[in-house]
């Protein structure tokens, strides 16, 4: 039987980030933000990348969001959609879509965050068209 | 201070081949920097600086310097992807202008296609310790996806079509027929590129540029050097750089580090878009040209699919004359980096060189502009400006 599923590779986990891929492994999906400046990043930093504070801190988002571009891979052995996803917090972020029609992707959808297991790592989160 | 008249481009060399079985890496670059010393009259005595990037075996600078046998002064190992010899250039410049060396030798080389390196179709692994990688790896992003997810978005929000953006290959391909070097000498059609099958969408087969082995080398002196010898000045003008990120979620592709690279060198060089008779554009995606264009300043932004469309980039035909050697869409792309050959088609432009049926009339002042790493996310820009002497 061939895979109908592309094999995701596992995120390297380092100590700046681990909390970030403990809450995936819960189902949440969380975003940095900034407690001098007030601004949210992605992906998370400890030094906030607008002001240089290193006061930041977890925060859990809503994993709402909408498509800012997107490309179906075609010529991958099984095409995949590559994204970005802007967060209802702000951020946005690198991903893709799934467990959709990959045709009928479209910029400005709304999307909601999946987790998908990957193959040697932390479950990814991606996104899949909001009902 | 200003390098503008402080160096001149004083020898170039494109390597001609386009798959190197029976050479090695340093061996290409060392070939690359004897065709460019021997094109400007100089030998490997006179270099006492030294620029490459990250495709220099070993340490680079260092192993490159040893294989060579340079006595340095000076070097510059300045790694900004494809665009870093477009930065070399003007580092040089400045480095001459200080008084840090005299005759700057900077080199390119790779052989992607000897080693069957899938350039454009897997994923780009830097390493785990790039702070991206896992934020970026598991999605599977190549180097063609996202220039895709660029033309996607410049799509949608400026009504920029296939056809506009297959234009530029048309260009491209128009040139390539007079270069017996080309990797693709075949002209083609607008049709011929939007029914090409689609790599990544919205991006075709003949959007992509080709992957060549092979190299390139760039001399950059002394005016009073310059003027010794027996070629044709070519003088730096002015020359900008810029790196364009993430800005920490803030993602906006619709525009590139061009914006800010570009009217730094025109303010150098004390020229606008209007003066350039000549331009050498990035081209590692037909996408890559029409944002760069905009961002230069040759359109408003959003009118770059206008700016490319009806010839408007050939040689002969249209008003802005673009990479008429067939650039990376068509003639070479060597090590995946086409910075280096952008600089070489323009001094060959400038010097009244490029082949006869693509020669622009009166070519005094030119652009070569480089892009390197993911458009509009995390890349460098590099802008030159150049002019023939008595401009």
């Amino acid at each position: 039987m061939s895979p109908t599923e592309r094999t995701i590779p596992g995120p390297s986990v380092n100590p700046e980030t681990k909390p970030f891929w403990d809450a995936a492994a819960t189902g949440k999906l969380l975003v940095k933000r900034c407690t001098v400046c007030g601004e949210r990043h992605h992906y998370p930093r400890a030094i906030c990348p607008f002001c240089g504070s290193d006061k930041t801190e977890w925060t859990e988002a809503s994993g709402r969001g909408t498509v800012y571009s997107y490309s179906v891979f075609r010529r991958a052995p099984i095409p995949y959609a590559i994204a970005y996803v802007t967060l209802a917090e702000g951020p946005t972020m690198m991903t893709n879509i799934v467990d959709c029609d990959l045709d009928k992707i479209r910029i400005g959808q709304s999307v909601r965050v999946v987790f998908k297991a990957s193959e040697d790592g932390p479950p990814v989160p991606m996104f899949t068209p909001a009902a | 201070m200003s390098i503008k008249n402080k160096a001149c481009i004083a020898g170039v060399f494109e390597h001609p081949t386009r798959k190197a079985d029976t050479q090695s890496l340093a061996q290409l670059h060392a070939e690359s920097a004897h065709g460019a010393l021997a094109d400007a009259g100089l030998t490997l005595a006179d270099v006492d600086g030294y620029f490459c990037a990250g495709d220099a075996p070993g340490l680079g600078g260092l192993s490159m310097a040893d294989y060579m046998g340079l006595t340095l002064r000076h070097v510059d190992t300045t790694e900004t992807g494809g665009s870093s010899y477009v930065i070399h250039v003007g580092h040089a410049a400045e480095a001459i202008a200080l008084g840090k060396c005299n005759v700057a030798l900077i080199t390119l080389a790779g052989r992607p296609r000897a080693e069957g390196m899938a350039t454009g179709t897997a994923p780009r692994n830097y390493g785990s310790t790039a702070p991206d990688a896992a934020f970026e790896y598991s999605y599977g992003p190549t180097v063609v996806n996202q220039y895709a997810m660029a033309a996607m978005r410049h799509m949608h929000q400026y009504g920029t079509t296939s056809a506009q953006l297959a234009w530029i290959k048309v260009a491209a391909s128009q040139h390539a027929q007079y270069n017996p070097h080309a990797l693709l000498r075949e002209t083609v059609t607008v049709e011929d590129v939007v029914n090409s099958p689609i790599i990544a969408d919205p991006l075709h087969r003949l959007d992509c540029c080709v992957i060549t082995d092979g190299g390139g080398s760039i001399i950059v002196t002394r005016p009073e050097i310059a003027k010794s010898l027996k070629r044709p000045v070519v003088n730096v003008l002015g020359a900008g750089e810029a790196v364009k990120h993430q800005r920490g979620g803030k993602i906006d592709l619709t525009h590139t580090g061009a914006l800010w690279s570009g009217p730094t060198a025109f303010a150098e060089a004390g020229l606008r878009p209007s003066d350039v008779k000549y331009v050498s554009i990035y081209d590692s995606f037909t996408i890559t040209v029409l944002i760069t264009l905009e961002d230069l300043g040759f359109c408003e932004k959003g009118q770059g699919g206008k700016l490319v469309a009806d010839g408007n980039l050939i040689s002969g035909v249209g008003r802005l004359p673009f990479n008429t050697d067939g650039g990376g869409l068509c003639n070479n792309h060597p090590a995946n980096r086409g910075g280096l050959t952008k600089v070489v088609e323009a001094v060959r432009q400038l010097r009244g060189e490029a082949h006869p049926k693509v020669q622009v009339k009166n070519c005094d002042i030119a652009l070569a502009h480089g892009t390197g790493g993911s458009l509009a996310t995390r890349h460098g820009s590099a802008t030159l400006i150049m002019g023939r002497s008595d401009a």
